[in-house]
């Protein structure tokens, strides 16, 4: 063991060693392997696919919705689409993206770490991913299934005869994936971290995948035994939540929403895990307030689990119960704010260069914001019953789903895309796709916060003919959209063979994962790194490198 | 642990079972679901403890173990405040 510097590169590779792509060959050295970094790159290839499943669905929805007619899907077909959109994106490509794909990735490396704790579970739990996966397309070319992604009882139990049940089954089974991964990254977070590698030098990348951790695998057992109930009910008419047989509807609502919000912070704490290590990295300072950073990722984790029937205001909850979930929701506003001022605060005076990572994380941090705020007009009772279930409600989590995490993902996959394949992206082509995507997702889902508040329904196929110029606004941004999307998609394949070697850190960011080669060896570091310096270190490394900061 | 202990928790469960048996031979009238829970409680406490060896585990594992057992409650209380304050006619 050796101590080192923050900038530091010494556990390069010698120029045509082997990485941990060259590593083996063979279709069976990726499908059984126990390398978290391959494990990330099976799960990157399988989300991407999911996703633009999940894309096509959306796609053919704006379509339809260019006109106040239902006239391309029947009204079924409708529900079975908004459906399978939700299904897809939120229990295969949101949930596992950030989680499965770069912390995968980049855990172990961040720690100083060989590998996960539990490399064989971290394989299960990509084949777990994949088997729900499978299920979930067999269901969706024989028939899908028509309930919302939320399975709401009594129609997902006793009056919907599409498969409800085998879609059940995959959420069930995608759900035990990502408390493997949870568990595996709990695991490692406590035992692995290098020599000197203290809880508050750790990226603040790590506490948040900590917290998100936390959350997987308090809160989506629960979803588990929620649709292991819905399942048994259906099939053999045990009563639990119809009220005909002394079960209660609004029991699944509190079971399900008990996992289905704090799931929600299983998307978000990545993203915001990402933003802090961008927001530093393209700043070149230390991050303001670490600490309460750090902090609020658990405060995140803790106080999403006490605001969940904020969903159920209008569902018949009593008036009591609705008055305290709605104040406590107001709280969870509270860690948010705390992590925007902050990383607003790093950009002060920062020496901030505006390259693709950093577009993005702009576009997070403003479209985050807008999410959030809105949440807050869905946490004031009076004003959630006049938009519940109109689009107002679609715009504010899209903000937090898509401008939020999804922005974040791209982010993250643009920072650490010369790490993981060595190569460099086209930086044009990036910041216009960036662009595209920050303009599109913003005509796309604006208009919907509007005709929302106008009363338009969720979940309908026809509309009344006034909000028309609103839909087509709104359709006209998912095509800017899906083109922003399609673009990284194209560039990064070519960037494979054809992008400019990247060499160990070509951002001059600090932090472990720069010190080791691109791709990184199998086994990530040659010997075990003694931690010496605190995270984003960056005033150091700057006055190591005899470089001026406007501080 | 000697292997005693465990003979003896199974047969601690064991009259832990036929207890709930006997005493839902019973009318308690109000007190039927709470002593039934108690039992049921004390039953999985002894599991936990000794079956699942945490009696004898890190401090870390009470942590955890805790933990879940505040989220579970955090699950019912919260839970409760709807069914128990339904009938509140203070609109």
């Amino acid at each position: 063991m050796s101590s080192l510097t923050s900038n530091d590169a010494r556990f390069v590779e010698p120029e045509g060693a082997r990485n941990y792509i060259t590593h083996d060959y063979g279709a069976l050295s990726w499908l059984l392997t126990k390398d978290h970094k391959r494990i990330a790159i099976l799960y990157l290839i399988s989300i991407t696919a999911l996703f633009m499943l999940g894309g096509f669905f959306a796609v053919v929805m704006r379509i339809e919705l260019l006109t106040p007619e239902g006239d391309l899907l029947t009204s079924d077909t409708y529900n079975k689409f908004f459906t399978l959109h939700g299904i897809v994106m939120i229990f295969f490509f949101l949930i596992p993206s950030i989680p499965a794909v770069l912390g995968n990735f980049l855990l172990p490396l961040m720690l100083g770490a060989k590998d996960l704790a539990f490399p064989k579970i971290n394989l299960l739990s990509w084949y777990l991913y994949i088997i729900a996966a499978v299920m979930g397309l067999y269901i969706i070319i024989t028939g899908g299934v028509d309930t919302g992604w939320t399975f709401y009882t009594p129609f997902s139990t006793q009056y919907s005869n599409t498969h409800v049940f085998g879609v059940t089954f995959a959420a069930f089974i995608v759900g035990f994936s990502s408390i493997l991964t949870g568990l595996n990254f709990l695991v490692t977070i406590h035992r692995m971290r290098a020599p000197g590698l203290t809880w508050f030098r750790l990226p603040l990348f790590v506490w948040a995948m900590y917290a998100t951790s936390i959350v997987q695998l308090l809160a989506t057992p629960v979803l588990a035994i929620t649709l292991v109930m819905l399942m048994f009910e259906r099939v053999v008419h045990v009563g639990i939540f119809d009220p005909a047989l002394g079960g209660d509807p609004l029991l699944f609502q509190h079971m399900f929403w008990f996992y289905s919000h704090p799931a929600v912070y299983i998307m978000i704490l990545p993203a915001m895990g990402v933003a802090s290590e961008v927001v530093a990295a393209f700043t070149r300072k230390k991050i303001f307030g670490y600490s309460f950073v750090a902090y609020s990722s658990l405060a995140i984790a803790f106080l999403g689990f006490l605001v969940w029937a904020h969903h159920m205001f209008v569902a018949g909850i009593s008036v009591y119960s609705a008055m305290i979930f709605s104040f406590l929701s107001y709280f969870v506003a509270v860690p948010s704010a705390i992590k925007v001022f902050n990383w607003t605060a790093t950009l002060y005076r920062g020496s901030v260069a505006l390259l693709t990572p950093m577009l993005y994380i702009l576009g997070f941090i403003g479209l985050f914001t807008i999410g959030g705020v809105t949440g807050l007009f869905l946490a004031a009772i009076g004003l959630d019953v006049h938009v519940t279930d109109t689009y107002f409600v679609v715009a504010h989590f899209h903000y937090i789903m898509v401008g939020g995490a999804v922005m974040a993902y791209m982010a993250g996959l643009h920072y650490w895309w010369p790490k993981i394949t060595g190569r460099m992206y086209p930086e044009w082509w990036a910041r216009l796709a960036a662009l595209l995507i920050f303009a599109g997702f913003n005509l796309t889902f604006f208009p919907q916060f509007i005709l929302g508040y106008l009363g338009m329904p969720r979940r309908y196929h026809a509309y009344a003919p006034e909000f028309q110029v609103l839909n087509v606004m709104s359709t006209a941004g998912a095509s800017v959209l899906a083109v922003g999307y399609a673009l990284p998609l194209c560039y990064l394949i070519w960037s494979l063979w054809y992008g400019r070697p990247a060499g160990p850190n070509p951002w001059g960011a600090v932090g472990l994962e720069w010190t080791t080669s691109s791709p990184p060896p199998m086994e990530n570091f040659h010997e075990t790194p003694v931690v010496t310096w605190d995270a984003y270190d960056y005033p150091a490394m700057l006055k190591a490198m005899g470089e001026t900061q406007n501080v | 642990m000697p292997l005693w202990i465990y003979f003896a928790v199974f047969a601690a469960l064991t009259a832990g079972t036929l207890l709930t048996w006997w005493v839902s031979t019973i009318d308690l009238g109000m007190l039927n679901t709470p002593i039934a829970l108690f039992i049921a409680t004390t039953k999985a406490v002894l599991v936990i403890l000794f079956f699942m060896h945490v009696i004898h585990s890190p401090r870390l594992t009470w942590v955890v173990i805790i933990a879940s057992f505040l989220w579970l409650g955090v699950l019912f209380v919260l839970t409760f405040a709807d069914y128990l304050t339904r009938t509140w006619k203070i609109y």
